[in-house]
């Protein structure tokens, strides 16, 4: 294929799913002339996998993403079925949003924003080679020839790269739903020196909704509040649609269990590390074979489609099983069976190949973000493809990486995960992988970043103001809280009484009165009436801050003394084989990952505490070993 | 700091018949050779041999100090470098003196724990066991060494590790409500929790409390005779002294002139306290009321108090007992040699429990059982001593305290109303803390135990 100069831009993005599409978006917005190139536009932010959007941790990417100007929250507030706030019996840092989504009118609504962004240009076209000249990437070359450059490069490639369907006893080289795979790239990648790993994951089958008897199924509503995602929007969609609740049973299981040696997984046919938060029904069944049931719940793919997505019953067995496996289960026993569910390999790239900013640390000026980089989830790779297109962005500029740190933000968490530890399956965000979880509330993450949004520039003046505004009132109202003394009058202990709680011995501040569980800051604001008008989400934070004060000062205690390690920067130049009593398995994994902090170093897999202490030692005394010229 | 070879008086001053002068580091045998007369080291001696010798003083040429001289070569030595161990005879002048020449033959002197470190920086040991090192290095009698090497043999270690497992799968039972809202699990409540910490917090409480034996252990029994004038304290001393083989020590430097003496009573160190106070003052029921002898009647760890047989009980006696109420004791009824006139159930009834032996020092009676008596006092409600996980460390003595405030903080917020999720980060603190002590703080483990412990998927 002869080559021709197709153009020049700040930034490239590979991809349009949705690492690609924030990434895209979050560079343009920027400033930087920017460049998106997808083997197919009509599958822009395509959800291959769930209709779902959301969910704990997840939920608070998505909001996140938000505060630092990014599209998945607005876009799915947009084009929701149906919307529902998890947790909502526990603490306030584990509640969190999620979205059914109507998934093709999230995709139609992700193209046309990014068809009306300025700076952005939209290309169909499938990269095959990146341009590297003495290691730095220049652009990229697609299978028609063009050949783009570029000061930055983002690959965002998904389960693209060397796809492989499996179904039962078939296999083939195929994108996710029969899409072409992204072969020649993987190749150029792994010629490039990139160490990549074969991971796999799963979808279940999908059947039509006429064909499913709900009346054997229990009904999953959504909630009957007004809920959005973005700080930003301001109409919110009632008319919702919900989902349904079944289960495998008996039948099912044996069904499965006779069928075993035809499963891919167990015949060997699959290479790939699937994850083990989302393993196929068969292997739920085989690793937990006492549990008499597993849940099905029933999702409609969107508003204009008859297609249900049967959550639960991802699975690679042939489609015959898939079948009866399907007639088994109530309410699904005349279902009709639209696409069969499939196992899909993919490459991946081994993450801590990859700096914090996810520049590579192989070629400079080439980022990568999404699954490509071992993760799950369309959340996980969002958030990702935002922080990859800012960098990108930066680094066309010239200017310094943003780095969000893991007490500021679940991407943070996440994206430290990656290029720290690795990870051996692919990785999903989890709340337990955030030690500040307290502190990473999805109620707050526009105090977390909005800030942070603004100094990038991706958040408007406008929206800035408002959000300065609000910080204020919070700060406003705790303050009166503090000061204001409740009596111990009889209007005191009748309101209490309503609010379940106990009367009042001595007079208080309200705000320590806020601190018992059973008062929210609506009892408050009755004994403690505002002259100006709070509204709701202030009251919420106020509410939240002061009710937890004493653990989140623990948890901002905790990040004192950790933010002290990643103060303590690692020269770039240091030689870990050098240094005496570094463990064999210290040395290689920290060569490895090339941690910029002790702190980064201390998180390292393999690292142990007197590891660090040594490290500590010789960065303490000044005899880092240098590399011999 | 490296290179160098550095040397310390590696036994607890004063407190063993032998004193071991260590020398670790490059040079080690080189200086050994300039200082001791016997064998040559360097060049004739195997690795891990012990001679017998001289210390000389270079200077003079005259013999300093009759001794035994252990080689080894590293790297198989507690530093991985050559180590020369010189054993000489217990006693301040002269274990001094040995010290002196080896820095004048060009050693240096180690830093506090520098031995520790440098094995530790020469990857012999890991920090949880450079601890325990530590320890031993302390270890002042037989069962404490025991103490000492289980710790290091993991005793502590698999303690703590099931108390981690324990609270990890608790964590677990609460992230999978946190992580997957609609999974068919169980839902945690509060009861349920309560139940899990409670085992663990009496863990935690019991292992402190063989946390106080752990520090006598270490530290000796700090043991005070009392009683009238002549009961018979001297003798006792002389006598626990005599039969135990005490080093008196002298300990320079502190405004008083305290005498400790440490004797080993069937594997029970005991630190015989201000004894030498106690001696000298005659009328010790006065010096009750003095606010010093309070002090030392209040940090003892064990009293025991002399009663006089051939007499009867006086108001002084009486005073006696009601200073020392609260405090573990053993009465000791002496000179048995004598015509009774105690009452010895007016005895039994002021002791209130505690145990009476009768003796006769004078005519070595009844030693035996007093020694018997200290012994199961220390020992009360343990089965065999040898089995028990003591804790020593005072690092670890200060993390299952911190661990137990955290539990109690996670109680608090339960009995408070608090959210799970909120309980449940006191609950990962606490398992944090307690992996502090075994050197196992982060780690994937929450997340392997999260999808081993339950079936999630989409």
């Amino acid at each position: 294929m002869k080559r021709y100069d197709a153009g020049t831009f700040d930034v490239i993005v590979v991809g349009a799913g949705h690492a690609g599409v924030e990434a895209a978006l979050a560079s343009a917005r920027m400033g930087a002339k920017t460049l998106v190139l997808t083997l197919n536009l009509d599958t822009i932010a395509y959800m291959p996998c769930n209709p779902s959007v959301g969910g704990p941790a997840k939920g608070i990417v998505v909001r996140e993403i938000d505060a630092l100007g990014g599209e998945m929250a607005r876009n799915i507030d947009k084009t929701h079925i149906q919307m529902k706030m998890l947790n909502t019996g526990k603490g306030p840092a584990v509640r969190a949003l999620r979205a059914q989504a109507d998934k093709f009118l999230y995709q139609n609504e992700m193209k046309k924003t990014m068809e009306q962004e300025e700076n952005l240009t939209l290309r169909q076209g499938m990269v095959e080679e990146l341009i590297i000249e003495d290691g730095v990437c220049k652009g990229v070359v697609t299978k028609t020839g063009s050949a783009y450059s570029a000061k930055t490069v983002v690959v965002t490639t998904g389960t693209y790269l060397r796809g492989k369907i499996i179904i039962g006893e078939l296999t083939y080289e195929s994108g996710p739903n029969n899409m072409q795979p992204s072969i020649n790239l993987s190749h150029n990648l792994k010629e490039l020196g990139f160490n990549m790993v074969r991971f796999k994951t799963g979808t279940p089958p999908r059947v039509n909704s006429h064909t499913i008897d709900y009346s054997k199924t229990e009904i999953q509503p959504g909630d009957d509040v007004p809920r959005a995602f973005s700080y930003e929007t301001t109409e919110f969609i009632t008319d919702q649609i919900p989902c349904w609740l079944t289960y495998t049973g008996e039948v099912t299981h044996e069904l499965i269990n006779n069928n075993l040696e035809r499963s891919p997984m167990y015949s060997g046919m699959i290479e790939g590390t699937g994850p083990r938060y989302c393993p196929s029904i068969e292997d739920k069944i085989v690793r937990f074979n006492d549990k008499p049931r597993h849940q099905i719940f029933l999702e409609p793919e969107g508003r204009n489609t008859e297609e249900v997505y049967v959550q639960g019953l991802s699975t690679s067995l042939p489609e015959d099983v898939q079948r009866n496996m399907l007639k088994s289960i109530p309410g699904l026993e005349k279902a009709e069976m639209m696409r069969a569910g499939y196992a899909i390999e993919y490459d991946a790239i081994v993450p801590t190949q990859l700096w914090p900013s996810l520049e590579t640390k192989l070629v400079e000026n080439l980022f990568t973000a999404g699954q490509l980089n071992g993760t799950s989830g369309y959340e996980e790779a969002a958030g990702q493809g935002i922080m990859a297109g800012i960098n990108a962005a930066l680094k066309a500029k010239g200017e310094d990486p943003v780095i969000l740190d893991r007490s500021e933000a679940y991407i943070g968490v996440l994206i430290d995960d990656l290029v720290t530890k690795g990870t051996n399956e692919p990785y999903r965000l989890l709340t337990s992988r955030a030690e500040y979880r307290l502190l990473l509330r999805h109620d707050n993450a526009d105090l977390r970043l909005t800030e942070k949004g603004y100094e990038i520039g991706l958040i408007p003046e406008e929206r800035y103001h408002r959000f300065l505004y609000k910080k204020e009132q919070i700060a406003k109202e705790i303050d009166r809280l503090e000061h204001t003394s409740i009596k111990t009058d009889e209007n005191t202990q009748i309101i209490l009484e309503k609010a379940g709680s106990s009367p009042l011995k001595e007079p208080m501040s309200a705000a320590s009165l806020l601190k018992r569980p059973e008062i929210t800051y609506d009892v408050i604001a009755e004994l403690a009436p505002t002259e100006v008008e709070i509204p709701e989400i202030v009251g919420e934070q106020v509410e939240i801050q002061t009710k937890y004060a004493g653990y989140i000062d623990k948890q901002l205690q905790q990040v004192e003394k950790v933010k002290k390690m990643d103060e303590k920067k690692i020269p770039e130049d240091i030689d870990y084989f050098a240094i005496n009593g570094l463990a064999k398995e210290a040395k290689q994994k920290l060569a490895e990952v090339r941690p910029l902090s002790v702190g980064q170093a201390s998180r390292v897999s393999g690292v142990n505490p007197s590891d660090i202490s040594i490290l500590l030692v010789y960065l303490e005394q000044g005899k880092i070993a240098k590399l011999a010229n | 700091m490296e290179g160098d070879t550095i040397t310390a008086i590696s036994t607890p001053m004063g407190e063993a018949a032998i004193a071991i002068v260590r020398l670790s580091g490059d040079q080690a045998l080189e200086i050994a050779d300039k200082m001791f007369r016997g064998k040559q080291l360097l060049k004739e001696v195997e690795s891990h041999t012990i001679h017998y010798g001289y210390i000389i003083d270079p200077d003079t040429n005259e013999k300093a100090e009759e001794v035994m001289v252990t080689v080894m070569r590293g790297p198989k030595t507690f530093t991985r470098e050559d180590v020369v161990e010189i054993n000489c005879h217990g006693g301040l002048v002269s274990v001094n003196r040995v010290l002196e020449i080896a820095l004048n033959s060009g050693a240096r002197l180690a830093e506090p724990g520098e031995f520790t470190k440098r094995a530790f920086l020469n990857g012999r040991i890991d920090l949880s066991q450079a601890e325990a090192v530590m320890d031993l290095i302390r270890a002042k009698t037989d069962r404490a060494m025991n103490v000492a090497l289980n710790q290091m043999e993991g005793r502590l270690s698999k303690l703590i590790k099931k108390l981690r497992q324990t609270l990890l799968e608790t964590v677990a039972h609460v992230e999978v409500n946190i992580d997957y809202p609609e999974y068919d699990a169980e839902e945690m409540t509060n009861q349920l929790l309560t139940e899990k910490l409670s085992y663990v917090k009496n863990e935690i409480e019991s292992l402190l409390q063989t946390a106080e034996q752990g520090k006598i252990l270490r530290e000796g029994l700090s043991t005070v005779i009392i009683g009238r004038p002549n009961v018979g304290k001297s003798s006792l001393l002389n006598s626990l002294v005599h039969e135990n083989k005490a080093i008196v020590t002298d300990i320079p430097g502190t405004t008083r002139d305290v005498i400790e003496e440490y004797v080993n009573v069937r594997g029970v160190p005991l630190k015989l306290v201000d004894t030498a106070g106690i001696r000298e003052t005659e009328d010790i029921v006065e010096r009750i009321g003095v606010e010093r002898s309070r002090q030392v009647l209040k940090e003892a760890d064990l009293i025991l108090l002399l009663l006089n047989y051939g007499e009867a009980l006086t108001e002084e006696d009486r005073k006696l007992f009601e200073a020392v109420r609260g405090m573990d004791v053993i009465v000791i009824v002496n000179k048995t040699d004598l015509n009774q006139e105690i009452n010895m159930d007016e005895v039994q009834e002021l002791a209130k429990g505690h145990p009476v032996v009768s003796t006769s020092i004078k005519e070595e009676e009844g030693i035996d059982e007093l020694e018997e008596s200290i012994k199961e006092l220390f020992f009360t409600g343990s089965v065999e001593a040898g089995d028990m996980t003591y804790v020593s460390n005072s690092r670890h003595i200060s993390l299952l305290k911190q661990a137990k405030r955290s539990l109690q903080d996670a109680f608090t917020g339960i009995e408070a109303g608090l959210p799970v999720d909120m309980v449940q980060i006191d609950i990962t603190r606490t398992w944090e803390i307690l992996g502090e002590i075994i050197g196992d703080a982060v780690s994937e483990s929450l997340i392997d135990q999260l999808f081993s412990q339950f079936c999630l998927g989409k």
